[in-house]
């Protein structure tokens, strides 16, 4: 910043400062001296705290060449009174698989970002991509070339496929039950066209958790959550859950009275578990996790359908698969997604996600259109509905 | 009937483009509906992927994000102005 420029004074702003808690008006202040617009930033926004208005003017048009997602447009309406936010377009870089870097590569995407853009990022977005908050249209085209060339690539936006992402797994995880990682990386290359050409009536996010302890909200987050499960028994070590009784855990109290399908039972010497009943809560394999582990026949549930609210409520998804083994290169799941995409880009209306799309249809209809036969684990509310007539029962009759 | 190349439909989609320029906003699922209608069923999925693909890449059409994402002429947004 050139020292003709005045720092904006933000009495309302510096209010956030004083709370024990982290503050973006802190790092931003950090700026305030060496960009111009980090001190404009701080500027319109205290003008916004003082007015009660927002002055951002949504941008629809700003991209890279070829692509159709992965740069947000964003224009200040005061752009005279705060120049060097005029452009403040936000950049969504594809994040690694699990969100690991090494520093070097962090280095070289700051060094990036503090020459082309404000220097202020989000590390990481809801969806899970590295965020770049502020830059100008003129700089787009140089940082994806820089981007580009030290391997990263823009993240989705708009009506495509948004960036994959997925909890760490196997990487840091004994209890992931398949390679969340390696499956992240692989439907984000496979993918590709749908993450950077918009082809659907509004955003889908898929998100891929290793276990159901869903570290990501892959059931609240994405519409189509992948999450971890297996079919066999839960493995037991007795001997070490002795050893967790021993040391003062109240198994009764604190496990069994907590499964919530009642499957555990402790006489005090011995815990048993009726798997056929378990609905893999994981509550007793997190409280004693060197007792009990996942059993060792792993897969996956596929659920489809979650939200957040904008046209309707939010959404959980709900089950669409109850158990799918995913190995590479996981062709049963790349038919599945391409299958549950057909009848939703043909006949979904605008901005209307899947799950909004499966309820406007009917699960039924969807079903039948992609070609899975309907399964008792699919019902998501149960007798919500008592005027549902079976086939046979028609024949009955 | 013969064969429907990449070109013929990316240049049908072109003209609808143009015609609909401030009139409405077409997705790219509006115009691959289109073409399909126009050309028939030879004119597969793929070819309008392509078609749009070629489309994007040269610059004549852009994407562009107003509450969804639509296929449009290059043009100066208000919001820029």
């Amino acid at each position: 910043m050139t020292d003709n420029v005045k720092k904006h004074e933000t009495p309302l702003l510096d209010e956030l400062l004083k709370g024990p808690w982290p503050s973006f008006v802190k790092e931003f202040k950090t700026l305030q001296d060496k960009k111009a617009v980090a001190n404009d930033l701080l500027g319109q926004l205290e003008y916004s705290y003082k007015t009660k208005l927002g002055y951002w003017k949504h941008g629809g048009i700003v991209g890279v060449m070829g692509y159709g997602g992965g740069v947000i447009g964003r224009y200040s309406s005061l752009a005279e009174m705060f120049p060097a936010v005029k452009h403040f377009h936000t950049i969504r870089v594809n994040q690694p698989a699990g969100w690991f870097y090494t520093s070097k590569a962090l280095r070289t995407l700051c060094d990036i970002w503090e020459k082309r853009g404000s220097g202020i990022t989000n590390m990481h977005g809801s969806t899970g991509d590295i965020v770049f908050l502020g830059t100008n249209t003129e700089e787009l085209e140089p940082i994806f070339e820089e981007l580009t060339k030290e391997g990263f690539d823009l993240g989705g936006s708009g009506s495509n496929l948004r960036t994959p992402s997925c909890c760490n797994g196997q990487a840091r995880c004994e209890w992931a039950c398949y390679d969340t990682m390696g499956l992240c990386y692989d439907l984000t290359q496979t993918f590709q066209d749908e993450l950077h050409r918009p082809q659907f009536p509004y955003k889908f996010k898929i998100k891929m958790a290793g276990c159901p302890n869903d570290c990501v909200a892959s059931i609240a987050r994405s519409d189509l959550s992948i999450i971890g499960t297996w079919r066999d028994n839960i493995q037991m070590d007795q001997s070490a859950v002795l050893k967790y009784a021993s040391d003062g855990l109240d198994i009764q109290k604190i496990v069994v009275m907590n499964c919530p399908t009642k499957c555990l039972d402790w006489n005090g010497k011995e815990l048993k578990i009726d798997n056929s009943n378990c609905v893999k809560c994981m509550h007793c394999i997190n409280v004693m996790p060197k007792a009990l582990a996942p059993g060792k026949d792993r897969g996956a549930t596929v659920l489809l359908g979650s939200k957040a609210p904008i046209i309707e409520g939010a959404m959980l998804s709900s089950v669409l698969i109850p158990f799918i083994k995913l190995e590479p290169p996981f062709k049963e799941l790349k038919d599945v997604i391409g299958r549950i995409w057909e009848p939703w880009a043909e006949h979904g209306k605008n901005r209307e996600r899947i799950g909004e799309f499966i309820e406007r249809v009917g699960k039924g209809n969807f079903l039948e259109e992609v070609g899975i036969d309907p399964v008792p684990e699919m019902v998501k509310h149960p007798r919500e509905n008592p005027y549902i007539f079976y086939d046979e029962y028609l024949e009955d009759e | 009937m013969s064969e429907i190349t990449v070109q013929a439909v990316a240049d049908a989609m072109l003209a609808l483009v143009t015609e609909y320029a401030g009139k409405k906003k077409l997705k790219p699922m509006d115009l691959t509906k289109a073409m399909r209608e126009k050309f028939g069923d030879a004119c597969e999925k793929q070819v309008c992927k392509d078609a749009l693909k070629t489309l994007i890449e040269s610059g004549k059409c852009v994407y562009t994000y107003f509450g969804g994402s639509f296929v449009e002429l290059p043009h100066i947004e208000g919001a820029a102005r």
